[in-house]
């Protein structure tokens, strides 16, 4: 009898787990990806790029934030509308694809491969792939100097690919899902640098935890150009470069540049001209 | 049980004992020291790095979110493996050999390949095939490798607890007449269930564990995954977050671990049963071990 | 049809996984030799490890003790495996080692299930003409429960096996790995899949049956 009473309790904490779970994703889904008329609209952004875009306690930071924000109150959304949601790298082009996000800001570069699968507004930000290092390290003072070096990047990167094939061949590569397991070698010298876009690595060089420790290389070994992604063929991409014109024109670029990657003493570029993309 | 390998312990045995235990406790005290003196020197036990987990907002934000979809996935896959798995196994009973056979082959099939690679496959087939959204199709995907792995090692827990039941139930009822479904459904089911339970409870003990592997190598935004954004925010405390997510896993393990046991004590006690039950440790049937115990392929 | 296979080292990631596999079972099979007799043993002390060990392994999924042994034991502690600078050959012994730590818990669990099947007038009797723990463990009982566990082993041993394709999580090249790159550039999803699936069968499904076979072969008539 008591048996059958540990079977129903645990039947019910089960289906109990099942609805509350479910319930937290419901009410997401709910917004769906209209057009103006809703009252929400969904972006796209990385959660864990710090200065870029970044999951915080208290919601969202970075720079791509910044920059949606921005282009969704131009396209008539307040802060609270926004829906933000995790684009991956290797998701972002299906997500637009699909609909599931109306735009994506989220370290994003133009390339003519993605060009074939989605549109592009921007750009609205010049980086280059860079390498940090620890501040002490003085042996890495140009691109060949990584051959004998040990690099960390990100499983699949761009920038790891990058690296492999023309920077420094004979470099060792280390990949991990994430920037963050690759900073835990660089500061114990169990790697020698980490390789992805002077942007980002800014970002992780400017937190409180590695103030002073970190310092960029500077090597500007190619030019990435961030773009905001729209879906091919979507009128958002001429009201999203009219925003990023205002955003530069009224100083909010300026200002955003400065609140993010401020600290970080990162020398970015001057705000690109739109549909002007540096190869 | 092991007192019958050493004899009582006279006066030279216990000092050896000392000794031993001397020994084993400097070697155990310099593997930690080693271990603690290197993390400090890495500055890996800084209050910063573990400040975070004392306040609910590391938890509310990153934990808690990542900690639901691995408990939705674990869940889900159990509810849809457990009926699954029961027909499979009842399948493999049948007298029948166009239903056997097919069943058999079916269980066996999925207990040979990886999880991984079922997830792996799940995730390309429903971005190729489907139009489930870019967020849900890890979960898809990670719930489809677990309960295609999952039935086939709950059929062969169906089965085995269907096996395990004395002869004479099956005997004793054909013989008032009842037919074959009546049997399975009225006298052999019933019995079965309560045999298997520890085991199937040592089962989710896996299936919680495999669902790691959706956040650890595909995009699932499990536990695991929560490792990442709250690493890069916290200043890459990433070996704290670790060790946070891996005590978290211990802790669920652990009680679900305990459940079966006491489940399993329960049952041995209680007289009113048959008796037979399943050993939820046996890793023949059940697939204890995690990503794809249960071999027995041809044992079985 | 099997174009797609051209430019891909099909059959060297399988010998990567096969190698993964047979260094950490005997690895584990060492290990968890030793746990198992910690876990039977007279002092007190190495049976509570024991019991810790196994209790805290098991629990804990293979995909966080793979991440760790990469993360903690060598970006952290600074353990290289002999081969600081070739991360390939570092990462692909961290997964044996990562490997070899999980499937010994499960080794000892079966091993001890296998002392328990030997009769107590085998230990007694041993013990009678005067011998210590360790020649009751290694002359008398462990050669006859090896003998009764080698079906559970051949279990465990495939799981390993399929438990292999989690060095992934750390960039091994092992076939998991190798399904994963491929899927994503080419387009013969099913094939693709169908053919490691049978890559897999054909490693698992021969251990199971020789095991098997072995098993009966030199199992305890009792």
């Amino acid at each position: 009898m008591k048996l059958r009473k540990v079977t129903a309790a645990s039947a019910a904490a089960l289906v109990l787990a099942l609805t509350a779970t479910a319930c937290g994703s419901d009410d997401k889904d709910s917004s769906g990806s209209g057009s103006g008329d809703s009252k929400s609209i969904t972006v796209g952004i990385k959660f864990d790029q710090p200065g870029i875009g970044q999951k915080t306690p208290q919601g969202y930071s970075g720079f791509d934030v910044d920059v949606a924000k921005y282009i969704a109150k131009e396209l008539g959304y307040s802060e609270d509308q926004i829906e933000w949601k995790e684009s991956k790298s290797a998701d972002r082009e299906t997500m637009l694809q699909r609909g599931d996000v109306e735009f994506i800001a989220a370290s994003y570069s133009i390339n003519d491969e993605r060009q074939k699968k989605v549109d592009f507004a921007g750009p609205y930000l010049l980086a280059h792939q860079d390498v940090l290092i620890r501040s002490d390290d003085d042996s890495i003072k140009s691109p060949a100097d990584l051959n004998s070096k040990k690099l960390c990047s990100v499983t699949g990167s761009t920038s790891a690919q990058n690296v492999k094939e023309k920077l420094a061949p004979k470099a060792q590569l280390q990949e991990y899902p994430t920037y963050s397991a690759c900073l835990t070698g660089l500061q114990n010298k169990a790697i020698d640098a980490l390789t992805t876009d002077d942007s980002i690595l800014a970002g992780y060089a400017s937190q409180d935890a590695f103030k002073g420790k970190f310092k960029l290389g500077g090597f500007k070994m190619t030019n990435e150009n961030y773009g905001i992604g729209v879906k091919k063929g979507s009128d958002l991409k001429a009201k999203i470069n009219t925003a990023l014109e205002k955003m530069v024109s009224d100083g909010s670029w300026q200002k955003a540049v400065d609140a993010n990657f401020g600290p970080a003493g990162y020398k970015n570029e001057p705000a690109p001209k739109i549909g002007n993309i540096v190869s | 049980m092991s007192s019958v390998l050493y004899d009582a312990q006279g006066p030279r045995a216990k000092r050896r004992n000392v000794v031993f235990t001397v020994g084993f406790l400097i070697a155990l005290a310099a593997v930690l020291w080693w271990v603690f003196s290197a993390l400090e020197d890495k500055q890996q036990l800084e209050w910063a790095k573990w400040e975070p987990f004392f306040h609910t907002e590391a938890w509310s934000t990153y934990i808690w979110p990542g900690l639901q979809n691995t408990l939705k996935a674990a869940a889900l896959a159990m509810v849809i493996a457990l009926p699954l798995g029961a027909v499979l196994g009842i399948s493999r009973l049948s007298d029948h050999v166009w239903v056997r056979v097919p069943a058999g082959i079916i269980v066996e099939f999925f207990r040979a390949i990886p999880v991984l690679v079922l997830m792996i496959f799940g995730l390309a087939l429903y971005s190729e095939y489907t139009n489930i959204s870019t967020e849900d199709r890890p979960l898809y995907a990670v719930v489809t490798g677990l309960v295609l792995y999952n039935a086939a090692v709950l059929a062969e827990i169906v089965r085995a607890g269907i096996l395990a039941l004395p002869k004479g139930q099956s005997e004793a009822a054909m013989a008032i007449g009842l037919r074959k479904g009546q049997v399975m459904r009225t006298i052999l089911l019933p019995q079965a269930v309560t045999a298997m339970l520890p085991a199937i409870v040592s089962q989710t003990v896996v299936i919680v564990k495999d669902t790691a592997l959706g956040g650890g190598v595909l995009t699932f935004s499990d536990l695991i995954a929560a490792v990442s954004p709250m690493s890069s925010y916290y200043g890459a405390n990433i070996i704290a977050s670790f060790t946070v997510v891996g005590l978290i896993f211990i802790a669920i393990n652990f009680a679900l671990t305990t459940f079966a046991s006491w489940l399993e004590r329960r049952l041995r006690r209680g007289k009113k049963s048959t008796g037979a039950v399943l050993d939820p440790n046996d890793a023949s049937i059940s697939g204890t071990m995690g990503t794809g115990a249960g071999g027995g392929v041809g044992g079985i | 049809m099997f174009d797609f296979l051209e430019g891909y080292d099909l059959l060297g990631a399988f010998w990567v996984t096969i190698q993964l596999t047979l260094l950490s079972a005997v690895g584990s099979l060492v290990w968890g030799t030793l746990l198992a007799a910690m876990r039977v043993g007279p002092v007190p002390l190495m049976r509570g490890f024991g019991t810790f060990y196994v209790n805290t392994v098991r629990n804990i999924p293979l995909t966080v003790i793979i991440l760790f042994t990469s993360l903690g034991l060598s970006q952290t502690l600074g353990v290289t495996m002999g081969a600081a600078d070739n991360f390939e050959t570092q990462n692909f012994r961290l997964a044996v080692l990562g490997l070899t730590l999980y499937t010994s818990a499960f080794v000892c669990e079966a091993l001890r299930s296998g002392i328990n099947t030997v009769p107590v007038g085998q230990a007694e009797a041993a013990r009678a003409i005067g011998l210590n723990f360790t020649q009751v463990l290694t002359l008398v009982v462990l050669p006859q429960a090896f003998r009764s566990v080698v079906g559970p082993l051949a279990n465990v041993l495939i799981a390993l096996t399929k438990n292999t394709t989690v060095a992934a999580a750390i960039g091994v090249a092992e076939a998991a790995l190798l399904m994963k790159e491929m899927i994503e550039n080419e387009a013969q999803l099913i094939l693709i899949s169908a053919v490691f699936a049978f890559g897999f069968v054909c490693l698992t499904l021969p251990t199971g049956l020789i095991l098997g076979w072995v098993g009966k072969k030199v199992a305890v008539k009792r």
